[in-house]
């Protein structure tokens, strides 16, 4: 059957920000889904309100929202564009959910509109609890017996019969959101309490734990006709018990034998059948490690990250697929595109083994609970292939960027026995790294077995690579063990570290005995067919598969793994570098190890390396390819950091000088360079002892803002208001990164604002100027943030635009520029300069027009933007307003303080647009899912400080009709100036019980810096957990008010594309 | 232990000696599975043929007392990547190097299996030697051009004596099924009894008369290794088997029964052997993932003179995977239904043997 004619325009969701749980994959599902479809002549209508993604730019579909994802906005979407069909698939389980909404309320039926990919009655199969299990056992498939529960006595009735462990798992929530593992009544009467409350319809699996199996994932692929293929499986080096997102995870099934393999195969295929998916379904099972028995523990039948990994673990382009598939396509009339002449309808057959690594955020939340369980807390991940399995591992784990060297992390070798037992047992996220450290202190496989449940197959490896560390430490570097090394993975560094000697004089030996990689090619086919795509990995092995041209090329680094502080929009901004080469006739070559990305797509650059990007690994393919030069102001921090050792390598580093780079990144230099160009600078210093920032403290005024040097989103970046906070921060700090001195700077207490430009040295382009919302002071990834700016004076304006223009040549720029400005009474300070894309790019660029990031590679290329037809200075304001407002996953990272600061918290943004400030303000905190309420109460709890603004806060609130309620103090303060307002009980069982029972429709809770203040973090925390909105800023309550007023108004948001905001 | 691997091309590949020592001659050939190590070692079809796994961590989960297809292994030499030297699984017995050694296979590791899947890709399948005697390898070379692959590999691998296996379903009406034993694999004779086929298992050499003495309901033609031509006594039996019963046959037995139509089969350039094998069934358009281990195929031309039509086909190179008699109740598939390595979708095929033999038999009957 080819495409149905009765489909010509379709409606593809998006998964909306990035969250814990629902990351990068959906860019890049839904990037592939839009572009195959547009291939075969279909008209597409896009929404999403994440605008960091490619997906969301004007070229990727035809029509694009970037709107909430809300029904009603899809209604009003619907019922002006009228679509033939919905496609739900490919965003997530955002996507899923809306679709089902939408057909629960008739939406659909009302204008027509078919679901295609999967329909209302499979969704409901798959995500249903009752009716998932009903199915399962239909088919006969085992499942772990369960019970369905709706409150805390029926769980605990179950249990009662079956006994412990038990998993509880919410219904229809995101990463496994408030389920877990308990082992005693306690346990499940606390955690099955959150599940019910995270469950939007108040409802919990209880099932019989299988923690300890194996588990194994199917990606599988079915078409209309029924034709049903397996793309791959993969195992959690991590038994049951971790969610999959948070393991380890290998591709393809290591330890199963081939009656195992295709006796789970076989069930994926009968479940993929029975629910008639048409696309891609992710079937998860845990498999008794000393039986056949099994249960399926899952099935999701759409796409997802698990197959995103699997398409780039085998090179088969899922999602292209699964949105061919969705409009009628089968599988036999499909080419496999990687090869380009044998059948899409096959099975992929590795010759090499992947690893995933989930990458967490830990590093920014040390207070969260780092233990891992049932609910997912990665926010991004890392892929590796090689030809070892140990190799994979250990590219992996150097490509996460959290400082390991071979198998060992800073902190590995101080751990005490007990916390190795303790990591092992209660698995947090540097167990993986506990192992190696017991085997090193003699610990057995059978030991570490017990404790871990991991197959001895793994351990095994990981004592080998123990065992070479050993002889690497005690034995002469002979040729052989260093070969033997690099086959099995361990860097130069680690071996460098190891062998007491210089990670260049190890790579000099290696040099000097041509012990260097090669390149391999991912074809879906083992080689047993030629293949076209050049998606290559490298190993130290015999035979180079890599062809390369003699034309001019350049590399771009990407962005590594997604994290706080460094997440989509750099993955965004390498796409659209890569695309610009391509444009400029230049080949294209892209290095990256994030299996979520677009970047990493097959069909994206002109050549994909899915390498480490660390120096070592870099250099190994620039020397390799010869390129004429490499961009590194594209992928983050990440590839920022490498410049310098790549200039000192010999590789031309494009676009802005790495000197320059250096300049802005160095304070002293920096701040040298501002006082020539008589730009003013919030006053700071820098420190390395605990006396000289005694001295600081008498020179400059408190408040102040201190941080490490050279830091990623703000990472412990703190305000201190006093000498005691400031001496606790030193003495936290110093221990954080020795190396480095600690940045005091005075804390400017102003209006934040921030520009991207584009500069050659002579012309600097400024697409626009963004204004923060939320005072400086906390991040401005974590702020919400509005372009064009609302409240700027004309010479403000003009400050930023003079300074900016000077910066940029000032610095040497050639290429992307970010300007982190504090504007305080007039008076314009400059904050910060990256040399390199930042958040705002995709924002600035999909909103003003201006292709920033493609003409930052022309000019790196040697183009001048005059002759590109730009001219100097800030571009004209467009004549509507956008409003980006931060997201978070503050839910599933418990012990998290929420309140905002100059540390990065959010992991994702969305954004709001409009013709009306207020209603760009109210679709932003709509799309960030914080649900304006209509009325109800809402509960203030200040800090001294922000009272008088409180106050007026309050007054308005109640204007608008809601009751007003306060804790101690504020309440008082509150009363005193005439604001009716209720007390609340403070003791936490009181706070908890309230929150739980939605009495408060949002909270106001700003925090007190430091000083113990229970109730605070207890509010917050409650807030977070139970999803009721809570603000910790002033400025973001000031701009809820202003919100409210404007949906109170009478006017109504704008539903327009993209392209239609850009035609005004 | 070096071992080293010599192709007739005269390309030598080092690596390291596992499993037994010494020397070994075959047909180097390449399996894409990643799974099912262990029967393909057992496999009688590669009966003469050194196999290279492309996936490269091999015996992961060791050797195991049930999966194995003969009582033995039965390739000419092993060739991975890496051979585990810690395997891990609640089934294992023993370590695969032990097995090989022990069975007397030669094997190496360490080589880069996927350039020599490249190799033989490009090249065809080759003749090639294992050694672990590494001096004088230039002699083998030479030696290697005058050497080839032995003709009676079928008479090695099939059964010298007739025996019977029972029915292992008792739900499913008893069927007499005579198999025609090439070097059969044990999930074929597994999945015939799960059928309820009570069998009778002759040697290749078995003559036609014999084999209707027997009684069958039907007869099966197994799959085995080798060139189809050189198997001259099987295609004469089922010459004269053709019309007498209902005939099934897998793989070399597909190839035998359209040779014995008068069809023609050649060598393919690298052969199909691997679990992921996409088949379409030339009526329905489903389209199956199949497990294969073939070098030979029936050539398209040749079928136009014989009573026979395609009836599945390789979606990957267009290669004839099935084919159907005309008017008789006889089939056969290039394909391995049975599994054992690869995916068990096809089992259906020996219902559908099942239902021409009950067909026939009422045909009889009346």
């Amino acid at each position: 059957m080819p495409l149905n004619p009765a489909w010509k325009k379709v409606l593809v969701i998006g998964s909306g920000p990035i969250v814990i749980g629902q990351a990068a994959e959906f860019d890049y599902a839904g990037t592939q889904a839009c572009r195959a479809l547009r291939e075969v002549g279909l008209e597409v209508v896009l929404v999403n309100s994440n605008p960091a993604t490619i997906m969301t730019d004007v070229q990727t579909a035809d029509i694009t929202y970037i709107e909430p994802l809300l029904p009603e906005v899809l209604e009003r979407i619907i019922s002006k564009e009228h679509p033939d069909a919905l496609l739900p698939t490919l965003g997530g389980q955002t996507g899923l959910n809306l679709a089902m909404e939408l057909e629960r309320k008739g939406i659909l039926e009302r204008y027509g509109v078919d679901l295609i990919g999967c329909n209302s009655e499979t969704i409901y199969k798959a995500e249903d609890r009752d009716a998932f299990k009903e199915t399962m056992v239909s088919l006969r498939e085992p499942v772990a017996e369960s019970v369905i529960v709706n409150s805390l006595e029926e769980g605990e009735a179950f249990a009662r019969k079956q006994g412990f462990p038990l998993i509880v798992r919410p219904a229809y929530t995101l990463g496994g959101t408030g389920g877990g593992i308990v082992k005693t009544s306690k346990q499940l009467e606390e955690i099955l309490q959150k599940g019910l409350q995270a469950s939007p319809i108040g409802q919990c699996l209880l099932e019989r734990s299988v923690a300890g199996w194996k588990e194994i994932e199917y990606e599988v692929m079915r078409d209309a006709a029924d034709n049903c293929i397996t793309i791959c499986n993969m195992e959690n080096i991590d038994p049951v018990g971790i969610h999959t997102g948070d393991s380890i995870v290998v591709a393809p099934s290591q330890t199963l034998t081939d009656v195992e393999y295709q006796m789970l195969r076989a069930s994926s295929l009968k479940i993929i059948r029975a629910l008639g998916v048409n696309g891609g379904c992710n079937v998860q099972f845990a498999l008794n490690p000393v039986s056949r028995e099994y249960v399926v523990i899952e099935v999701n039948p759409r796409v997802s990250r698990s197959s995103a990994l699997a398409s780039k673990a085998t090179g088969y382009p899922i999602a292209k697929m699964a949105a061919l598939l969705s409009v009628g396509y089968t599988l036999p009339e499909l080419t496999n595109p990687v090869t380009g002449h044998t059948s899409a309808c096959f099975e992929p057959a590795l010759d090499y083994v992947v690893v995933k690594f989930p990458r967490w955020p830990f590093d920014k939340f040390p207070a969260a609970d780092h233990r891992l369980g049932t609910q997912m807390k990665a926010t991004g991940e890392v892929m590796a292939m090689e030809r070892t399995l140990e190799a994979a591992l250990l590219k992996a784990t150097r490509s996460l960027e959290v400082g390991t060297v071979g198998l060992r992390i800073k902190a590995s070798g101080g751990w005490t026995e007990m916390e190795i037992e303790d990591k092992l047992t209660s698995a947090d996220h540097e167990r993986f790294f506990a192992i190696p450290e017991a085997f090193r202190r003699d610990w057995t496989i059978l030991e570490v077995q017990m404790l871990t449940q991991i197959d001895p197959f793994y351990l095994y490896k990981i004592k080998e690579l123990v065992l070479l560390e050993q002889r690497l430490q005690n034995e002469p570097l002979t040729t052989e063990l260093l070969s033997l090394a690099k086959v099995l993975g361990f860097s130069d560094l680690a071996i460098a570290k190891l062998t007491g000697r210089s990670e260049e004089t190890v790579r000099a030996m290696r040099m000097d005995s041509g012990i260097i990689p090669v390149y391999k090619t991912v074809d879906t086919c083992a080689a047993e067919f030629a293949s076209s795509t050049p998606y290559y990995y490298s190993s130290y092995e015999e035979e180079d598969e890599g062809k390369i041209s003699n034309g001019s090329k350049v590399v771009v680094l990407g962005s590594g793994p997604i994290r706080i502080g460094q997440g989509i929009e750099f993955d965004y901004c390498s796409v659209h570098a890569l695309s610009a080469l391509q444009e400029a006739g230049v080949e294209a070559i892209m290095i990256n190890n994030n299996p979520e990305t677009v970047s990493t797509d097959f069909d994206i650059a002109d050549k994909l390396y899915f390498e480490p990007l660390t120096i070592e690994d870099v250099l190994h393919v620039l020397n390799k390819e010869k390129a004429d030069g490499v961009l590194v102001q594209f992928g983050g921090q990440t590839a920022i950091n490498l410049a310098g050792r790549l200039k000192l390598a010999g590789v031309q580093v494009l676009g802005t000088p790495v000197d320059a780079i250096d300049m802005a990144e160095d304070r002293e230099r920096f701040a040298e360079l501002l006082c020539r160009l008589d730009i003013p600078q919030s006053e700071g210093r820098s420190v390395t002892s605990v006396s000289q920032a005694k001295k600081v403290a008498e020179e400059l005024e408190f408040p102040m803002i201190v941080r490490p040097s050279y830091v990623i989103g703000g990472r412990a970046m703190q305000v201190v208001e006093n000498l005691d906070q400031l001496e606790d921060y030193l003495r936290r700090a110093i221990h954080l990164s020795p190396e480095h001195p600690i940045l005091v700077d005075r804390y400017l207490d102003g209006k934040e604002v921030e520009v991207d430009a584009v500069s050659d040295g002579e012309t600097t382009v400024i697409a626009g100027i963004m204004e923060h919302i939320e005072r400086a002071g906390v991040h401005s990834g974590d702020s919400l943030a509005v372009y064009p700016p609302q409240s700027l004076t004309p010479s403000e304006i003009d400050q930023i635009q003079d300074f900016t223009c000077r910066l940029a040549e000032g610095v040497g720029i050639k290429g992307l520029i970010n300007i982190q400005f504090v504007v305080v009474r007039g008076k314009v300070y400059v904050l910060e300069v990256n040399p390199r894309a930042s958040r705002t790019v995709p924002i600035l660029s999909k909103v003003t027009g201006i292709p920033l990031v493609n003409l930052a590679v022309q000019v790196s290329l040697g183009k001048t933007l005059k002759e590109m037809g730009y001219t100097h200075g800030l571009a004209p304001e467009v004549p509507f307003v956008v409003v980006k407002a931060p997201v978070f996953s503050f839910e599933k990272l418990t012990k998290v303080e929420t309140s905002l600061g100059p540390e990065m918290k959010s992991t994702g943004e969305v954004m709001g647009m409009d013709t009306q400030f207020g209603h760009a303000l109210a679709k932003a905190f709509a799309a960030s899912r914080i649900p304006l309420p209509e009325d109800g109460n809402i509960l203030v709890s200040v800090a001294e400080k922000d009272r008088p603004e409180a106050i007026t806060l309050a007054r308005q609130l109640a204007q608008l009709g809601f009751g007003v309620k306060g804790t101690g103090d504020t309440a008082k303060a509150l009363a005193l100036c005439g604001v009716e307002v209720e007390v609340v009980n403070e003791s936490s069982e009181a706070l908890q019980e309230a929150v739980r029972q939605r009495e408060f429709s949002f909270i106001l809770s700003t925090s007190t810096q430091g000083a113990p203040e229970r109730t605070g973090y207890l509010l917050r925390r409650l807030a977070a957990e139970h999803g009721v909105p809570c603000f910790s800023s002033m400025d973001t309550a000031k701009a809820v008010v202003r919100a409210l007023q404007e949906i109170r108004s009478n006017t109504v948001p704008q539903v327009l594309s993209l392209q239609e905001y850009l035609e005004i | 232990m070096k071992a080293a691997l010599v192709l007739e091309t005269g390309k030598i590949l080092l690596g390291e000696s596992f499993g037994a020592t010494g020397e070994s001659f075959g047909e180097v050939v390449f399996n894409t599975g990643m799974t099912g190590y262990q029967e393909v070692l057992t496999d009688p079809s590669y009966a003469g043929q050194i196999v290279c796994m492309t996936y490269p961590l091999i015996g992961n989960y060791g050797i195991n007392r049930v999966d194995d297809q003969s009582e033995k292994p039965q390739v000419q030499g092993f060739i991975v990547k890496e051979a585990a030297r810690n395997p891990s699984h609640w089934q294992m017995e023993k370590n695969l190097s032990r097995t090989l050694a022990q069975s007397g296979v030669v094997g190496i590791k360490g080589i880069d299996t996927r350039a020599l899947t490249r190799i033989i890709r490009e090249h065809g399948v080759l003749r090639g030697i294992i050694t672990t005697e590494l001096e004088g390898l230039q002699e083998i070379v030479s030696r290697l051009n005058n050497l080839s692959v032995p003709t009676d590999v079928v008479a090695r691998v099939s059964t010298s004596k007739t025996y019977t296996l029972p029915p292992m379903s008792m739900e499913k009406e008893i069927l007499h099924v005579v198999v025609m034993d090439f070097g059969i694999k044990r999930n074929i004779l597994q999945a015939m009894q799960e059928s309820g086929f009570r069998l009778t298992v002759v040697p290749h050499n078995t003559p036609t008369e014999k084999i209707l003495n027997l009684q069958p309901d039907g007869v099966f033609l197994s799959n085995g290794p080798g060139d189809p031509k050189e198997v001259a006594t099987g295609i004469k039996t089922i010459q004269g088997l053709v019309g007498e019963r209902p005939i099934f046959g897998i793989c070399l037995g597909h190839q035998l029964l359209s040779l014995a139509l008068g069809g023609d089969t050649y060598k393919m350039k690298f052969g199909h052997r691997g679990g992921n094998q996409p088949v379409q069934d030339l009526t329905t358009k489903r389209v199956t993932i199949t497990s294969q281990n073939h070098g030979y195929a029936i050539s398209e031309k040749s079928l136009e003179q014989t009573p026979l039509y395609v009836t599945h086909r390789n979606l990957n190179d267009q290669s004839i995977e099935g084919v159907k008699h005309r008017d008789l109740p006889v089939f056969s598939v290039q394909y391995h239904p049975e599994a054992g390595p690869g995916p068990s979708e096809s089992l259906y095929l020996f219902d559908e043997f099942a239902q021409l033999m009950q067909e026939w038999r009422a045909g009889y009957a009346s």
